[in-house]
């Protein structure tokens, strides 16, 4: 037996919607067998993953805030590949986000500084994640340097950097010598949504994110540009559009959205800057691009699927010390299914025998 | 204290197999996935058994095995290379934390340095010629392998006619996709091996990570030898030293940040592909067919 | 039809090569549909039939790449299976392609090296190339990669390649499409040589004259049959035309007086590199194309054409704005949405990846070239009525045939997506039309439509340029005929004038007066 990919004559659009459900499906089942060889009942821990986070109004509001940072990157990530601009640095962008708004939380600390802080923090981490992003898209531009390979090499440089300002020049003086800054003031803080909870304002932020990627790709003369360097560059040039000016652009928006959700997550959720301030948001924002099928909407939902992983990871590691690793495992195996069902969009599989087929003809 | 050799050979070993894999047309951006699965799987075996070479074997198969997802993706079911390559390296970082996990806190005896009574002990080149570990004369001996059977040989010249034009190599009757997987699976025995040799050689422990970014510097490598299997050589030895070179700087306290330094591999790298690059504007030397899809009609 | 086929005037004698009720199904389509074919030694057989016809599916089938669906294959009476192209070359058949299979970055010695199964080492391998291209007159350097050669010199790669083998039965596809006249009538030689060797020739082609001239017998498919054997020499070139398509071919009609107006599209002394280290450097390129008037460029493929086209569209733009002027307005500097935006339109080569995007809707295709001027776009948002309008409206005048209203590029014909991308762009009305080979791969219905459409335009008034390989499609609707070679272009001939020896020279390299054989190579 022997498998054959037939090209579709079409894109088929059914395919096309059921495609992440099979991937999904197809995870779990994989999953399960992994459980099991682990030593855990299968279902319970499906279970523990996958439905416990649902059930109580402190883990959705988690999800919510975990969905945030990824379904933000995730449109960013999604307008680079549609635009065959590979960008795959966004968690260095994220850093540099958080790195530049802390700055100016940590200047204005303990100063009768107003509620012009938060905005300008929230600017600032847009800018420095686009600036940083635009280095990789300028090497690739100017030079032909692999923005693939620059742009993953300035997330090492990025953490580095991190690591350096929180160990040294922003260490919190009261801090026990721990790497970290002090606890930003409220007017650096991105207020929360509910009294006492956890939901805060930069989820408004990303479903405003959503909304505007959603037009810019469906209604716009940019979105089409975006789509269509990517889908048939020589096309693109014969209809005038310019690919590296796209690499430009898609990169400093990528790159802003990564550092605005960076910003988000230090002056949000965590409250100061500190080492490990990312379970890795921007590789898994990668995920939540193509599960989302690199469209808008998509992402959103895809992003409080992963986001409910991070979760569930959490509670079956708690419940069933079920090694935190396993959730990393299950979002590498359901991005290999996405790809391989996403094949079945523009071919259709068939098995044949190995060897030839020849019948007698029809005299 | 740890050689320029030794710091190289893993970057060495891995470049290798990523040559071959990107000249026969397939570009596999999943090295530090395979490598990281490799550095868990050696140690494990190693760790398990007592033995260095069967901890290297497990490397070894580890990696096949991974490249085998890989190839199954990207040559039998026709999906996007690069996105294939950064899923390779999630599930690898993944796996390999789960694998490892056991392991971390073990101490194994690393890989012994040969000892050439005579030769090793001429001052300054012979510990550097003669002194090191096994896996690194075989790295050497690997490339020198791979150049033979690529320049001087009929198979390596239809596995760079592969790389050069698919269309045509089928169309001579190549099995171009069969000739693809065997390139891509020697990548990931060399990824997977590169991987072992760290918890193996390079520090005898295993901790989750630890390969540190070497598998993208791998890749950059292939880029910045141009494809050609001497400047590999020349490529990788630079980037040994800029890492042995830090290590001693940070030792030395020259009053710089330690984390500067720890970046210069990663900037040494941006930097390099940009003058590489930029030296080569115009033509470019890559294999014709690298990264893009074959899917044959019959 | 008068049956002087060897089976017909020696009974009981064995075909060389049988093929019976031969199917190739892909889905439900048949690309092969019970094909039943003889081949016989010194003989050459013409296979005839129009694009799409399964000329191609066949030969592949019978070299091995492509598995049948059904039927048999006999080689010299014997019952044939074929895994692959290596066991036909083992039986004795050789193929030269019509796409050539060979490697760029590779030498001559290599590429041939590859087409061979032996385990000769690579230095008998590059002797016996210097002695086959001897004997044969097919001059070749070994040590040359294969990028630095003329399109001629890469098919003589091909055919010394196939002939390395000692092939008894040698399959040509469409090889003089890529050919000068001159270069044609040598490749003749050879193959007449050949046949007097014993071997047998299978010689795909659509020139018709070239196959009266040449063949034995004639095989026409028709939509994956076969609907004749005969022979061509017995036939005129009409009623193997009629043959192929089934029908009368509509002849196209120039309008009674064309009005020749002013300037539109002027072009003052253009060089330009090329952006590719393997493409042509144009080299002081001058012509004026008037309104009403059509210009024709004839040249072998790759002396320069693609990058006219890209120098005067504006993917590619010159220093020098004097250089490309477009009614009267200095162009040269101007992007390609500016040239459209002064009336320019450009219809590429390539249909997929270029003049469209191969896996977008229609409308969205509408939009690629029409985003530059019209109401498609409004404040940076795209009017899909407008973009599904114009779709309809080029369905409607050229006759676009496809599933539904708004389906992906790919998934139309050739001929009908040329005819939906030469609607799209003649019903922006353009003053000046750049075209680059209007109707290559298409059906002759099409082709008939897409020229009547071009004479259209010029009679309402437009300038119209069309580079084409095609010398007949030249001949039936330019007014003038210029030639490139080597990135420099000759002055035009009017037509009338331009005869086929003329143009073969040019093409060729020689100027008209002077007779002495010109190098075929064209290097950058």
């Amino acid at each position: 037996m022997q498998l054959v990919l037939e090209k579709r004559a079409e894109r088929s659009t059914g395919i096309a919607l059921v495609s992440p459900l099979i991937a999904i499906a197809l995870t779990l089942v994989t999953m399960s067998i992994l459980f099991a060889i682990l030593g855990k009942n299968p279902i319970a821990a499906l279970g523990v993953y996958f439905i416990d986070p649902l059930t109580d109004s402190y883990s959705l509001q988690e999800i919510a805030v975990k969905a945030t940072p990824l379904v933000m990157i995730a449109i960013g990530l999604s307008l680079c590949y549609l635009a065959n601009a590979w960008n795959i640095g966004a968690e260095g962008q994220f850093l540099m986000g958080a790195v530049a708004g802390s700055w100016l939380a940590v200047k204005t600390q303990g100063t009768d500084a107003g509620h012009w802080v938060l905005p300008a923090m929230l600017l600032l981490g847009a800018i420095a994640g686009a600036l940083y992003a635009l280095i990789p898209a300028l090497c690739k531009v100017r030079f032909g340097a692999s923005e693939i390979l620059t742009s993953l090499m300035l997330v090492y440089v990025a953490d580095l950097l991190l690591d350096y300002l929180v160990r040294g020049p922003w260490r919190d003086p009261k801090g026990f010598n721990f790497p970290t800054t002090a606890e930003f003031d409220p007017v650096a803080t991105v207020p929360v949504l509910i009294e006492g909870g956890r939901l805060h304002f930069g989820s408004i932020i990303a479903l405003a994110v959503v909304a505007a990627g959603a037009v810019l790709l469906g209604r716009t003369i940019k979105g089409f540009e975006i789509r269509v360097v990517g889908a048939a560059p020589r096309a693109a040039r014969f209809g005038g559009f310019n690919a590296n000016q796209l690499v430009l652009v898609t990169f400093a928006i990528s790159g802003a959205l990564a550092g605005l959700a960076g910003i988000i997550e230090v002056a949000g959720p965590i409250g100061h800057l500190q080492p490990g301030i990312s379970p890795g948001y921007g590789f898994t924002a990668i995920i939540v691009a193509f599960l989302g099928r690199l469209n808008p909407v998509g992402i959103l939902i895809a992003g409080l699927f992963l986001a409910l992983t991070f979760i569930g990871g959490e509670q079956a590691q708690i419940a069933m010390k079920i090694p935190l690793d396993v959730t990393k495992v299950f979002q590498g195996i359901l991005l290999f299914y996405v790809l391989a069902c996403d094949s079945l969009i523009l071919y259709r599989f068939r098995f044949i025998s190995a060897s030839p087929k020849v019948q007698s003809g029809a005299h | 204290m740890l050689s320029v050799l030794a710091a190289s050979t893993p970057l060495l070993l891995a470049a290798t197999g990523e040559l071959v894999t990107e000249r026969a047309g397939v570009l596999n951006l999943g090295v530090e996935g395979m490598m990281i699965v490799g550095a868990a799987c050696g140690f494990g075996g190693a760790w398990l058994s007592g033995s260095i070479i069967i901890g290297a074997l497990c490397g070894i198969v580890a990696g096949i095995l991974m490249s085998l997802i890989f190839a199954l993706m990207t040559l039998g079911l026709a999906v996007n290379q690069v996105a294939t390559g950064l899923a390779l390296t999630i599930l690898g970082i993944g796996l390999s934390g789960l694998i490892g996990a056991r392991f971390v806190g073990e101490k194994i005896t690393p890989a012994p340095h040969l000892h050439i009574p005579g030769l090793s002990d001429i001052p300054l080149v012979g510990r550097i010629l003669f002194g090191e570990d096994g896996f690194v004369y075989l790295s050497l001996a690997l490339i020198v392998a791979v150049w033979y059977v690529l320049y001087r040989t009929r198979p390596g010249l239809i596995l760079r006619a592969c790389g050069d034009n698919h269309v045509s190599a089928h169309a001579l009757g190549y099995p171009v996709l069969r000739i693809r997987m065997y390139a891509v699976m020697f990548g990931g025995a060399c990824a997977g091996l590169a991987g072992a040799y760290l918890p193996l050689a390079y520090t005898p422990f295993f901790i989750p990570g630890m390969t540190a970014g070497r598998g993208w510097i791998a890749l950059a490598l292939v880029v910045f030898a141009s494809w050609r299997p001497g400047r590999l050589v020349a490529g990788a030895y630079l980037f040994g030293a800029v890492t042995i070179l830090q290590l001693h700087a940070q030792g030395a306290g020259l009053g710089v940040p330690s984390q500067l330094m720890s970046a210069l591999p990663y900037l040494a790298t941006v930097i390099v592909l940009v003058l590489i690059s930029r030296a080569r504007s115009g033509g470019s030397t890559a294999p014709a067919a690298l990264g893009t899809v074959f899917v044959p009609d019959r | 039809m008068s049956d002087l086929s060897p089976a017909a005037l020696n009974p009981g004698a064995v075909p060389l090569l049988r093929t019976v009720g031969l199917t190739k199904r892909y889905g439900s389509f048949l690309a092969n549909d019970k094909v039943d074919i003889d081949i016989w030694p010194q003989q050459i057989h013409a296979l005839l039939g129009e694009n799409g016809a399964g000329k191609s599916t066949l030969v592949k089938t019978i070299y091995g790449l492509i598995q049948p669906s059904e039927g048999k294959m006999h080689w010299q009476g014997q019952p044939m299976v074929l895994s692959g192209p290596s066991e036909a070359r083992a039986h004795g058949i050789g193929m030269v392609f019509q796409h050539f299979s060979l490697f760029d970055n590779l030498t001559v010695a290599e590429n041939v090296a590859l087409g061979l199964d032996g385990a000769e080492s690579f230095k008998d391998v590059s002797a016996r190339l210097e002695q086959v291209s001897r004997t044969y007159g097919l001059p070749l350097d070994p040590k040359r990669e294969v990028w630095q050669l003329s399109v001629g010199e890469r098919q003589r790669i091909e055919i010394v390649r196939a002939l390395m083998q000692d092939p008894k039965f040698l399959i040509l596809d469409e090889p003089t499409a890529v050919l000068t006249p001159q270069e044609a009538d040598q490749l003749f030689i050879v193959l007449e040589r050949l046949k007097e060797e014993g071997r047998a020739i299978l010689y795909i082609s659509h020139k018709l004259e070239e196959v009266k001239r040449l063949c034995d017998t004639a095989t026409i498919l028709r939509g994956g049959k076969k609907v004749a054997t005969c022979n061509p020499k017995a036939e005129t070139a009409a009623s193997l035309a009629r043959m192929m398509v089934g029908g009368e071919i509509k002849k196209v009609k120039a309008a009674a007086s064309r009005q020749i107006g002013v300037p539109r599209l002027v072009v003052n002394d253009l060089s330009l590199l090329p952006d590719d280290p393997h493409g042509v450097r144009l080299e002081h390129i001058s012509f004026e194309l008037r309104g009403g008037e059509i210009l024709g460029i004839a040249g072998v493929a790759g002396n320069g054409q693609d990058e006219l086209f890209a120098a005067l569209s504006g993917e590619r733009l010159s220093k020098d704005p004097l250089t490309v002027v477009i009614d009267g307005q200095s162009a040269g500097h101007l992007s390609i949405t500016q040239r459209r935006k002064l009336g320019a339109a450009f219809v590429p080569e390539e249909r997929l990846g270029h003049g469209t995007a191969p896996r977008m809707r229609l409308s969205e295709n509408a939009l690629l070239t029409g985003h530059a001027a019209s109401n498609m776009v409004q404040h940076g948002f795209v009017n899909t009525a407008a973009t599904l309008k114009t779709v309809d409206r080029a369905t409607e005048t050229f006759d676009v045939r496809k599933a539904k209203r708004d389906p992906e590029a790919a998934s139309l014909s050739g001929g009908n997506l040329q005819k939906f991308i030469v609607g799209r762009e003649i019903l922006r009305q353009p003053g000046v039309l750049v075209v680059n080979q209007p109707t290559w791969g298409v059906d002759a219905g099409a082709a008939a439509v897409i020229r009547q459409a071009l004479l259209d335009l010029a009679a309402r008034g437009a300038a119209v340029l069309v580079t084409s390989q095609d010398l007949d499609e030249l001949a039936e609707i330019t007014d003038r005929i210029a030639v490139m070679f080597h990135g420099h272009l000759s002055v035009p001939l009017p037509t009338a004038e331009a005869s086929r020896e003329k143009l073969g020279l040019l093409m060729g390299g020689s100027s008209i007066e002077p007779t002495t054989e010109a190098p075929h190579a064209a290097r950058a």
